[in-house]
């Protein structure tokens, strides 16, 4: 260790002398509305798992929010040791300041070496303000993690346009802190035999001194949340007019998907930003990714290449996307498109009738 | 009169880069810059309050002098002083290290120009692509910080407040908020503006306002730049380019050829997985 102190500092250094073998175990900030958790706070807890075991300490939870009992209990079915809560009136929604707060004392009080956070909006909102605060070093949107012999995490993440990975370090503070992406690892499966312990932290500021106010939360309407879909039919500049979404939609209804789309075809107006995918939009990984009428540009497949199988359906034959797509289709899409509803809608009956045959038989 | 700050990056177009496939390292010779594009839609944003309700909208950068050109782009759109900051020293920053200089920028443009209400930054830039310089740059000005807004519904110049839509995964926040505030930009906010033929002329003889370290007296050297960045890069490499074999399918009828794609499909494991058997 006193080796380590003379080499040449690289990066921000801490004032003074500071110790910082306190700081032990990792600290996942559960995120939840309506005491509802998001899956990447489980999956993160799942992954932190394989950490805290290599680095044989402690797995933690914070949950913050306002009737968040249960939310608790659920981290430590998903594998936290110690689950920190927080749960007041004026914490019900979001909102950076008094949130950060209650994570300030947290990560102060019992010193995570440490702490992750969901790439969503409110994490990365969260997370942005804390290490700040703190100060220490933040690494964005993660899809590997891991922890070496000198404890140091190895916070990996796509950079330049997902063209290259670049792991980052954080070597002269604690806590290491990251925000990771949702759908990339693996939470463990519930087990509500687990216990741990719940410790109850007290909100640190009051409602006057709070000056944002959310007035209200209008839940998507459409309901589209392409990040956790597990099939997308996404429509580009190839469907000519919004009328194209369409038939793109029955498909999707057929296959229990919803509709995606790149963003020449949002620029136009044909559908809302929610449904990009891409650079600018949403990343994806759904089981089955169909691009129709989409040629593939870097700035798209970045976004869906993940996928477990992707489907191209393109009219030119030198499209790239075919390069990455597990099955292509040189075509209109105006025909193919209807006739795979038919075909898949078809194949459903069918299935459905061998299955009460069967079982009515 | 309001003051609005919007912070831009200058950052290379992504279209151009390419990996050089002997070395497996990035080739950036030749790659032209972009301003990053959620930026735009903050200063358009900015741009659209000055042009109701009257605003000094102040536009700055971090980066090397030539990305002076980014400033007269903004110039050209409307925006009333463009300030540079630039200085070696500020090479290598991480997003800790850039939202201090970023913040101190702002600070000296409330001195210079009056006092700041709105801080317009993109949602993240298209290059680092971590959202982080925002948060960061709020947290250190103290102001509330406003991120992933898709549209600012009211501001109300007396009261000092502003009420915006912030986009979250599964719905949209209405939050009210008192100024000064720091917003971070989506695409759905606006639609940038091109710029006038008497814009394009203003712009073509504006110079940029260049600030360096020593324009910040009180500027703490050790949170700078590269020594200022907490985060350092360790490995960087290429990830194994996803292995396809793409089958092409064609058949003789379109029906026919549906019907061959799904049986495929269900000769897979997905329909275990998806439900759908
Ligand atoms: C900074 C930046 C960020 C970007 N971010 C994104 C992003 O997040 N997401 C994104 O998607 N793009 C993004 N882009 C744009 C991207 O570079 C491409 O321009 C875009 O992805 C192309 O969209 P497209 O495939 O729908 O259109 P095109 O490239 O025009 O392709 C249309 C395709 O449709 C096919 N076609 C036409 N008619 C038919 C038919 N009847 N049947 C079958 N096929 C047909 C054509 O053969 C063609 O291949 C970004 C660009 C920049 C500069």
């Amino acid at each position: 260790m006193a080796e380590e102190k003379k080499k040449p500092a690289v990066g921000l250094q801490p004032e003074g002398e500071v110790d910082w073998s306190d700081y032990q175990g990792i600290l996942v900030v559960v995120e939840q509305r309506e005491g509802s958790a998001k899956k990447v706070s489980w999956q993160l807890l799942g992954e932190s798992k394989r950490m805290a075991d290599k680095l044989n300490a402690p797995l933690m939870a914070m949950v913050i929010g306002h009737g968040v009992e249960e939310v608790a209990k659920e981290a430590i079915y998903y594998g936290a040791d110690k689950v920190f809560i927080c749960d007041s009136p004026e914490l019900k929604d979001y909102r950076t300041r008094p949130y950060s707060k209650v994570c300030l004392h947290v990560i102060r009080e019992f010193k995570p070496e440490i702490v992750l956070f969901g790439a969503t909006y409110t994490g990365r909102d969260l997370a942005g303000a804390i290490a700040t605060h703190l100060p220490t070093g933040l690494t964005a949107d993660c899809t590997q993690l891991d922890v070496n012999e000198e404890r140091l995490l190895m916070a990996s993440r796509p950079a330049f346009s997902e063209k290259m990975l670049a792991t980052i370090l954080c070597k002269q503070f604690k806590p290491q802190m990251a925000t990771a992406r949702s759908g990339v690892f693996q939470s463990l499966p519930r087990d509500d035999s687990r216990v741990g312990e719940i410790i109850r932290i007290e909100p640190q500021m009051d409602e006057q001194e709070i000056a944002t106010e959310v007035l209200e939360f209008v839940e998507s309407t459409h309901g589209i949340n392409l990040e956790d879909a597990e099939v997308i039919v996404s429509g580009g500049r190839g469907l000519g007019g919004p009328a194209g979404f369409k038939i793109l939609q029955e498909l999707a209804n057929a296959l229990g998907g919803v509709v995606g789309a790149s963003r020449p075809a949002f620029e136009a107006g044909w559908i809302t930003h929610d449904h990009q995918v891409g650079q600018t939009g949403s990343t994806v990984h759904p089981k089955l990714y169909i691009a129709c009428g989409i040629s593939g540009a870097i700035q798209h497949t970045i976004g869906m290449q993940s996928s477990d199988y992707i489907i191209a359906i393109n009219k030119d034959p030198e499209a790239p996307i075919f390069k990455i797509a597990n099955y292509g289709i040189v075509g209109d899409l105006f025909e193919i498109v209807p006739a795979l509803t038919k075909a898949a809608l078809a194949k459903k009956g069918k299935q459905a009738a061998v299955a009460s045959a069967v079982t009515n038989g | 009169m309001l003051h609005i700050v919007a912070c831009i990056k200058q950052v290379p177009d992504s279209r151009e880069i390419r990996i050089d496939p002997k070395t497996n390292t990035l080739i950036r010779q030749g790659v032209p810059a972009i301003v990053n594009f959620y930026d735009l839609h903050g200063l358009e944003e900015a741009l659209r309050i000055k042009d109701e309700y009257g605003a000094r909208v102040t536009v700055v950068t971090m980066g090397p002098p030539s990305a002076d050109k980014a400033l007269k782009l903004c110039v050209s759109m409307g925006a009333d002083e463009g300030v540079l900051i630039s200085d070696r020293a500020f090479a290598g920053a991480d997003t800790l290290a850039t939202s201090y200089v970023v913040a101190l920028a702002v600070e000296k443009a409330a001195q210079e120009w009056g006092p700041v209400d709105i801080v317009f930054c993109g949602k993240q830039t298209l290059d680092g692509d971590t959202g982080q310089v925002g948060p960061g740059v709020a947290c250190r000005l103290d102001y509330d910080q406003l991120t992933y807004v898709e549209k600012v519904e009211h501001l109300d110049e007396a009261k000092k407040e502003i009420i915006v839509h912030r986009h979250l995964e599964d719905g949209v926040e209405r939050v009210k908020a008192k100024l000064p505030v720091l917003i971070t930009a989506l695409a759905e906010l606006n639609k940038p503006r091109r710029a006038g033929l008497p814009g394009v002329l203003k712009a073509g003889r504006y110079q940029p306002v260049v600030w360096t370290t020593n324009d910040f007296p009180d500027i703490d050297r050790s949170k700078i730049g590269l020594k200022g960045s907490p985060t350092i890069v360790g490995k960087t490499w290429v990830p194994e380019p996803k292995k396809v074999e793409t089958q092409m399918l064609t058949a003789e009828s379109t029906a026919v050829l549906a019907e061959q794609l799904i049986d495929s499909l269900y000769a897979t494991e997905l329909p275990a997985k998806l439900g759908w058997a």
